[in-house]
């Protein structure tokens, strides 16, 4: 308690007889520069995430699942973490139920203590839904839950997240303000903008470094 | 230039600042090196900002949250405080290095831990962390990239973004095979690959992680971090303790003030939109969640923020949002490198915190090592003046050692009577006509007698030489031989 102490004492002091900075926050700054028209929300996110090797595919909300399907299995993945429990994860088990040589499908349903070297050594590809995105910056937007846990989209050297066009904020701000961030955050919230990278030797740009290596976002045009 | 005919950058081991950069800028490899990365560096920012109003705007905005949140700091670092540990997360507080170093290793202690692995942080770099737990037998090790070259090859990191810039591929390829035993290559794509390899085995064994933090938003107990390559995110979610070390200004008020915060940071970073990966943690795992660490730990340092806190002028310092743009803009960083700093902040942001965290006496010619270009300040996402604080610091530097009005600790170590007192007499000089007058006509009637050595002028300059005759002397003949005329 005293090094607490002692540095408030010293910052209460030295701010002694003055009085806050206004919060005048304009929000037009960080908003009116980032808007788009709904017929290019979609084309200026997938510009932007396709600038940095994201891969983005465009569905349909009855063939999603389909298309996920032929991408796992072009890519020949052994398996495929999924979250059964959400409303995306029973769609991929009805469709994997009918085609019988998709890859396995594995899902992440107990504490990580339990199955760390599982998830690392042998997981190669995930599928995680998410909460939208940023057409600005061209980021997804993901909280990890229970059913999709922190490590679901960060460990398996693939990661294959889905995406519904109608969900897509012009901005950050608008974004927290519609979703209503500060009212209360989870324990950790994603911004994901591209697979990992990296430009530490050279600056010349590589692609997966520790993260996933390859990101496929299946966008749903229900906008 | 050809990679093979590549030598490595010069190890600059000089005990002062003068004498280090005299041996950088005899080193073309570590000139080369800098000259391409900061040129690189300065176009992506330009394009990034391609709009000079929106640039403009939302640097104006970038102050104001930082000026905002350090008005009312202390209440803001109680906020956050109490929000965090409503969260679950465990709040230390440290005035020095010594004692952040003592609070991360009862952490260690507590769980018996002899792993711990390392995102990006230069709060730990001021902790020198890996060092200390190294000498207790603890592993600290790093994961950024960048950072685990420089701490393989026994290094300190020479950019606060590009820790390992000042290398180039060839060199990172030969530590890689000496120290790794791996097959020497140029190729960047594999020297990453061998990193990732390593480093998920770390990932998976650590026991503690440590992290800094870009933004700690007091509203909701949000500690905010930015990162491309996935290391933060692996260090905060798979070790079961997760430590983040962050200085006491890195405080903001509300959550939307990161929106213009983050765009700034990224685009005057690294010139991009955004990073790879915002990662927001505000607690520990929940009780129904599968993952995250069971603990999470923030530990706030002042290491002499306090002191730059203290005086209204100095207190911008803190505005700091460590983006590195004003050493990516710097003529003088560029040519001498990171490590001619000798000290864990290189370049202008370098020059004007330094002297709080490390003292004056040890970097007496901080504040002297910049040409006052201004370009610094000019880019500075949060409108730090440098240039003035620079200036400022320099005054301190050469008051008397007992002046009153102390702001740093150790002012005054350039202080020179010799120095005072022909400053002294300039000013007398130059307020006083009749002994302006006096010293003029002296000055250009014994012009023969200025001698042809004066000091550093010398070095570079032919000697000054009065001429025959002072300008208001002959202005003063001029104006009374034609008083009569019309012209």
């Amino acid at each position: 308690m005293s090094a607490k102490h002692n540095i408030l004492a010293k910052l209460r002091n030295s701010l002694t007889g003055t009085t806050p900075v206004a919060n005048n926050f304009n929000e037009a700054l960080v908003t009116e520069p980032w808007r788009y028209s709904a017929e290019n929300r979609v084309a200026h996110l997938r510009t932007l995430m396709e600038a940095v090797h994201t891969e983005i595919h465009l569905c349909n909300e009855a063939d999603w699942p389909r298309r996920l399907g032929e991408l796992a299995h072009d890519r020949q993945l052994p398996s495929l973490l999924v979250a059964p429990g959400t409303p995306q994860g029973r769609r991929i088990t009805e469709h994997w139920s009918t085609q019988p040589d998709l890859p396995a499908l594995k899902t992440y349903d107990r504490p990580i203590e339990e199955w760390k070297k599982d998830l690392f050594d042998d997981t190669p590809a995930s599928f995680t839904s998410t909460l939208g995105a940023i057409a600005a910056t061209g980021s997804l937007i993901i909280w990890p839950t229970r059913d999709e846990p922190r490590l679901m989209s960060l460990v398996p050297p693939v990661h294959f997240a889905l995406l519904y066009a109608s969900q897509i904020y012009d901005n950050l701000y608008e974004a927290q303000l519609k979703q209503n961030w500060a009212g209360g955050m989870p324990t950790n919230a994603l911004l994901v903008s591209g697979p990992s990278k990296t430009a530490d030797i050279e600056q010349v740009l590589a692609y997966g470094a520790h993260g996933p290596k390859d990101l496929i976002v299946l966008i749903v045009e229900d906008a | 230039m050809n990679m093979q005919t590549r030598i490595p950058a010069v190890e600059l081991h000089e005990p002062d600042f003068r004498a280090r950069a005299h041996d950088a800028l005899g080193d073309p490899q570590l000139r080369g090196n800098f000259r391409r990365a900061m040129d690189s560096l300065m176009t992506k920012r330009a394009a990034a900002f391609s709009n000079p109003d929106e640039r403009e705007d939302l640097r104006s905005l970038g102050n104001a949250i930082r000026a905002r949140a350090l008005s009312k700091l202390p209440d803001l670092l109680e906020q956050l405080e109490r929000n965090l540990i409503r969260n679950g997360v465990k709040v230390h507080w440290a005035e020095t290095v010594e004692e952040a170093n003592d609070i991360v290793m009862s952490i260690v202690n507590a769980h018996e831990a002899r792993q711990v692995i390392k995102g990006k942080s230069m709060v730990s770099e001021e902790m020198e962390m890996n060092d200390f737990l190294g000498e207790r037998g603890i592993e600290c090790l790093e994961a950024d990239m960048g950072e685990y070259i420089v701490q393989m090859d026994h290094e300190k990191p020479s950019h606060i973004i590009m820790p390992a810039i000042h290398k180039n591929a060839g060199q990172v390829g030969k530590l890689f095979h000496e120290k790794l035993g791996v097959d020497y290559t140029t190729d960047v794509d594999q020297l990453i690959q061998i990193g990732r390899r390593v480093l998920r085995q770390k990932f998976f064994e650590a026991d503690i992680g440590v992290s800094g933090v870009n933004f700690a938003v007091a509203e909701t107990g949000t500690l905010l971090l930015v990162e491309n390559e996935g290391n933060g995110r692996m260090v905060t979610s798979v070790p079961p303790v997760h430590i983040a070390v962050t200085g006491i200004e890195k405080v903001v008020e509300n959550l939307r003030d990161t929106v213009p915060l983050l765009s700034l940071l990224t685009r005057s970073a690294l010139g991009i939109p955004i990073t790879t990966y915002v990662n927001m943690i505000s607690g520990p795992r929940k009780a129904h969640e599968l993952d995250g660490p069971q603990e999470v730990h923030l530990v706030l340092l002042d290491n002499g923020r306090s002191q730059a806190f203290a005086d209204s002028e100095l207190r911008q310092t803190l505005n700091c949002i460590r983006c590195g743009a004003c050493m990516n803009h710097c003529p003088v960083y560029t040519r001498v490198g990171g490590h001619a700093y000798g000290e864990v902040y290189p370049g202008p942001i370098g020059k004007i915190i330094t002297p709080h965290m490390a003292g004056l006496t040890k970097v007496p010619d901080h504040p002297s090592a910049s040409s006052l270009c201004g370009a610094c300040g000019e880019v500075c996402p949060v409108k730090i003046p440098i240039p003035a604080l620079l200036r400022r610091l320099r005054e301190e530097n050469v008051k008397a050692p007992d002046a009153p009005n102390r702001v740093m600790r150790d002012q005054g170590r350039k202080y020179s009577r010799k120095e005072r007192f022909i400053w002294n007499a300039w000013s007398t000089l130059n307020t006083s006509p009749a002994l302006y007058r006096v010293f003029g006509f002296f000055a250009t009637r014994l012009r023969s007698l200025v001698p042809g050595n004066v000091g550093p002028w010398t070095q570079n300059h032919s000697a000054p030489k009065p001429a025959a005759r002072s300008l208001h002397e002959m202005a003063r003949e001029h104006l009374s031989g034609n008083s009569g005329d019309k012209q």
